[in-house]
């Protein structure tokens, strides 16, 4: 049961958040990621956020993943 | 048959089920007209094509956005007919009701029987009431029994399915299968998604009226789309591809199955068709569905290449191609 | 940014599949998966079908519910006959036959027991039940043990008496040494569970690259992440490399979630832990802190019979990664999904699962 996946944090009482995708809300818990702020795009597993996303790490990961796909790995033109 | 007891997974419209059907109920009942296993049975009676079909349901809950078992029952019948290329005419209503059971709640459902019925200018012909004590159902039962006169429109066309046909769905997936899910306790989802639930006479009505080039056609409820497409297979010992990022999606349905790892594809659908269409019309058929508000989404999700041994096979988005299988083990319980 | 589709491209996956393909790897590189999740996207997005023929993967002891022994579900089902307890569970565990059984067939029989998305939704509703026992079935690894952590630190700070964890929850690292210590180990690479990483941090994986030799690489779960992954490991092993390095750079931290490790600490303590295809594993289980025993389901006393196991089941061979699932007898024709009689097959996370549902060959059917 590792599914887990990440939502983004909308609203926040004390542990209790409620995250959103794809026009989808979930009440969740907060309990383990302290540092979570609105905007946030949070790890959701078994209904408690588990950490945040860095989304400059995922921009970044993003980046370099469509670098390698522009150039062919062969060397040669596509 | 070796299963001992009846188990969920024997209603849930995979595997199980396929093989008590085969393994009891068409190798007790068998007949050419039974044997098929189509949405309805074609009969010939004199000069005329009827269809004739029946469906129970034991949906729950009972109300759900975007319906309830009434309208349910009624569309669900109604779709089996007419995917079978008949144009409905009249419907049965048997009804089992537990004792307790707010007449409040019957009334809605009953209404919204009448008006789906109306809608589709079907008439409810017959029908029956029983009541068991306490305990003995859970709430109301109800069974739809239908019959139709072929053709709708062209009917459904004679020529084979062949290699290079397209595979059409009228909308997005997975849309009842996640209504129902969210509408039901514990899960902590707040969802706009709503059962898809509706009669598809119309919609199909209007492209069978126009073009003769539609030669199979299914409503892929329980096991969904998965289930649609290998039986087509199956039956037919074509084979199909189609492709994952072709296939329509609501962005709410893709959330809770990512969430909760159900896939879009074994989920039911109460309001979709789909259908093979031949090549040379499937650009008119998107057209004259898109048309149709219960065909917006519409879409070609793939294609019958050839035949050989009845494979489904699936490319998925990030590319790699791998089978479809039908569905197995137990989904969600009660989902029509 | 659409943190689940930005991470499917299919142009980006071939891309990188022909990265792979380009390293020139000479002999077959076998690299092992211990994530349930990572076992079912591998499956789910067919990337076997994406990859160069010298790249295999291997399923390892990934999936919690197939790691459970009989023993636990036996217990299990022994307290869902006593008549105030109600059973709470996630949901593919109610289907997994313990010795003679399974949860699912005590329901049928008309047993309390109740499926729920998370353990703090099973809290509530225990409060809101106080007339119950509500025992947790504990599964899963440290991803899941910090959420029950959190649960039953609020079932204690709340009073809520009526709430217990009946915990078969288990950590990797030990597990992983058992395995990679056994001689008969053929794996040339790990890639690293990304939830349970994210919980434990890169550093709890240091001595698999030290003292094995194996490159470790923690992965993401959609697509170009296990493809990405799959690239560094390759790149390592060309390289004659072995070291931890993380592609789930959006979420994993060196650290992993401290907070998670704290509370994980506060409520639980290391013990030893049986696991299906290893027997017990020193260490490698979560037992609750005798300080909240009375929340610890453990502690009813329910009469057990010593557990049975299917001598013919080879769960066990699958779970290390000794034998693909198409080369247990029983597969696809005596145990299938409808009809399972392992826990590999019943769990959406299961090997057998995933081969079954995804395979190129129509098994048994």
């Amino acid at each position: 049961m590792c599914l887990a996946i990440p939502m983004k944090l909308l609203e926040m009482q004390g542990v209790r958040g409620t995250v959103e995708l794809g026009g989808v809300r979930k009440e969740i818990m907060l309990t383990l990621t302290p540092d979570a702020r609105i905007g946030d795009y949070v790890i959701i597993h078994a209904g408690y956020a588990i950490e945040i996303l860095n989304e400059e790490e995922a921009q970044q990961t993003l980046d370099l993943l469509r670098e390698i796909s522009e150039i062919p790995a062969d060397g040669t033109a596509d | 048959m070796d299963d001992k007891v009846i188990t969920l997974g024997h209603g849930a419209g995979g595997e199980a089920m396929r093989r008590l059907i085969k393994e009891l109920f068409v190798k007790e009942f068998s007949n050419p007209l039974l044997n098929t296993l189509a949405d309805a049975a074609i009969v010939k009676l004199n000069q005329n094509q009827l269809a004739f079909t029946t469906d129970s349901y034991v949906v729950k809950p009972l109300e759900f956005p975007g319906g309830n078992i009434g309208k349910l029952a009624v569309c669900g019948t109604i779709n089996d007919l007419v995917v079978m290329g008949a144009r409905p005419l009249y419907l049965s209503a048997g009804f089992i009701l537990e004792e307790g059971f707010p007449i409040r709640t019957l009334e809605r459902i009953v209404t919204s029987m009448s008006e789906t019925a109306r809608a589709a200018q079907v008439e409810i012909v017959a029908g029956d009431t029983k009541v068991v004590p306490v305990g003995e159902c859970d709430g109301i039962f109800i069974n739809t029994a239908g019959l139709g006169i072929c053709p709708l429109g062209h009917g459904l066309s004679e020529s084979p399915i062949t290699e290079g046909d397209a595979v059409v769905i009228s909308g997005t997936i997975g849309d009842h299968g996640i209504a129902i899910l969210a509408a039901r306790e514990g899960l902590a989802l707040q969802t706009t998604i709503e059962s898809d639930c509706a009669s598809l006479h119309d919609l199909i009505g209007s492209v069978l009226n126009e073009l003769r080039g539609v030669k199979w056609m299914r409503d892929p409820t329980r096991g969904g789309l998965a289930a649609a497409l290998t039986e087509l297979a199956e039956s037919q010992q074509c084979d199909i591809l189609i492709r994952e990022a072709a296939i329509p999606v609501q962005d709410g349905v893709k959330a809770i199955c990512e969430l909760l790892g159900f896939e879009p594809l074994h989920l039911a659908n109460e309001g979709k068709v789909v259908m093979v269409v031949d090549s040379s019309e499937v650009e008119r058929v998107v057209a004259l569905l898109h048309r149709h508000a219960l065909g917006h989404a519409a879409a070609v999700i793939g294609r019958i290449t050839g035949y050989g041994k009845g494979v489904v096979r699936i490319e998925t988005e990030a590319g790699g191609i791998r089978r479809l299988h039908r569905p197995a083990g137990e989904l969600l319980p009660r989902i029509c | 940014m659409e943190p689940l589709t930005d991470f499917r491209d299919a142009h980006v996956v071939r891309q990188i599949a022909q990265e792979i393909a380009h390293l020139g790897l000479c002999s077959p590189v076998r690299l092992m998966e211990v994530c349930g999740g990572h076992t079912a996207a591998i499956y789910r997005h067919a990337l076997h079908d994406l990859l160069p023929p010298e790249v295999k993967l291997i399923s390892g002891p990934g999936c919690p519910v197939c790691v459970t022994s009989n023993d636990f579900i036996d217990q299990a089902i022994s307290l869902s006959t006593l008549p105030d307890v109600s059973i709470t569970t996630f949901g593919d565990l109610i289907r997994v036959p313990g010795s003679t059984r399974s949860l699912a067939d005590m329901r049928a029989r008309g047993a309390d027991v109740r499926v729920f998305y998370s353990s703090a939704d099973a809290l509530e509703w225990a409060k809101a039940h106080a007339e119950r026992i509500v025992v947790f079935m504990g599964i899963g690894f440290e991803t899941t043990a910090c959420t029950l952590a959190a649960t039953l630190a609020e079932a204690a700070r709340t009073k809520i008496g009526n709430f217990r964890l009946l915990s078969a929850l288990k950590t990797m690292p030990e597990a992983l040494r058992i395995l990679f210590a056994a001689p008969d180990v053929q794996v040339d690479g790990l890639i690293l569970p990304g939830h349970v990483t994210t919980i434990v941090g890169l550093d709890a994986f240091e001595f698999i690259a030290r003292d094995f030799s194996i490159p470790c690489v923690v992965s993401g779960f959609e697509p170009v992440d296990l493809m990405e992954t799959i690239l560094m490991l390759c790149r390592q092993i060309a390289e004659e490399r072995a070291v931890v390095e993380n592609q789930y750079r959006r979420v994993v931290r060196k650290q992993g979630n401290v907070r998670a490790q704290e509370v994980i600490r506060e409520m639980f303590e290391p013990c030893n832990m049986p696991w299906r295809g290893f027997g017990v594993i020193p260490e490698s289980g979560l037992r609750l802190r005798t300080t909240y025993s009375q929340w610890d389901a453990a502690n009813i006393s329910v009469e057990l019979e010593p557990p049975q196991e299917d001598a013919a089941c080879r769960c066990g061979d699958v779970l290390r990664g000794r034998i693909h699932p198409t080369q247990c007898p029983l597969f696809g024709e005596v145990c299938t999904p409808d009809t399972p009689r392992g826990a590999c097959m019943v769990s959406a996370e299961g090997a057998c699962s995933a081969v079954y549902h995804f395979s190129p060959v129509n098994h048994g059917r």
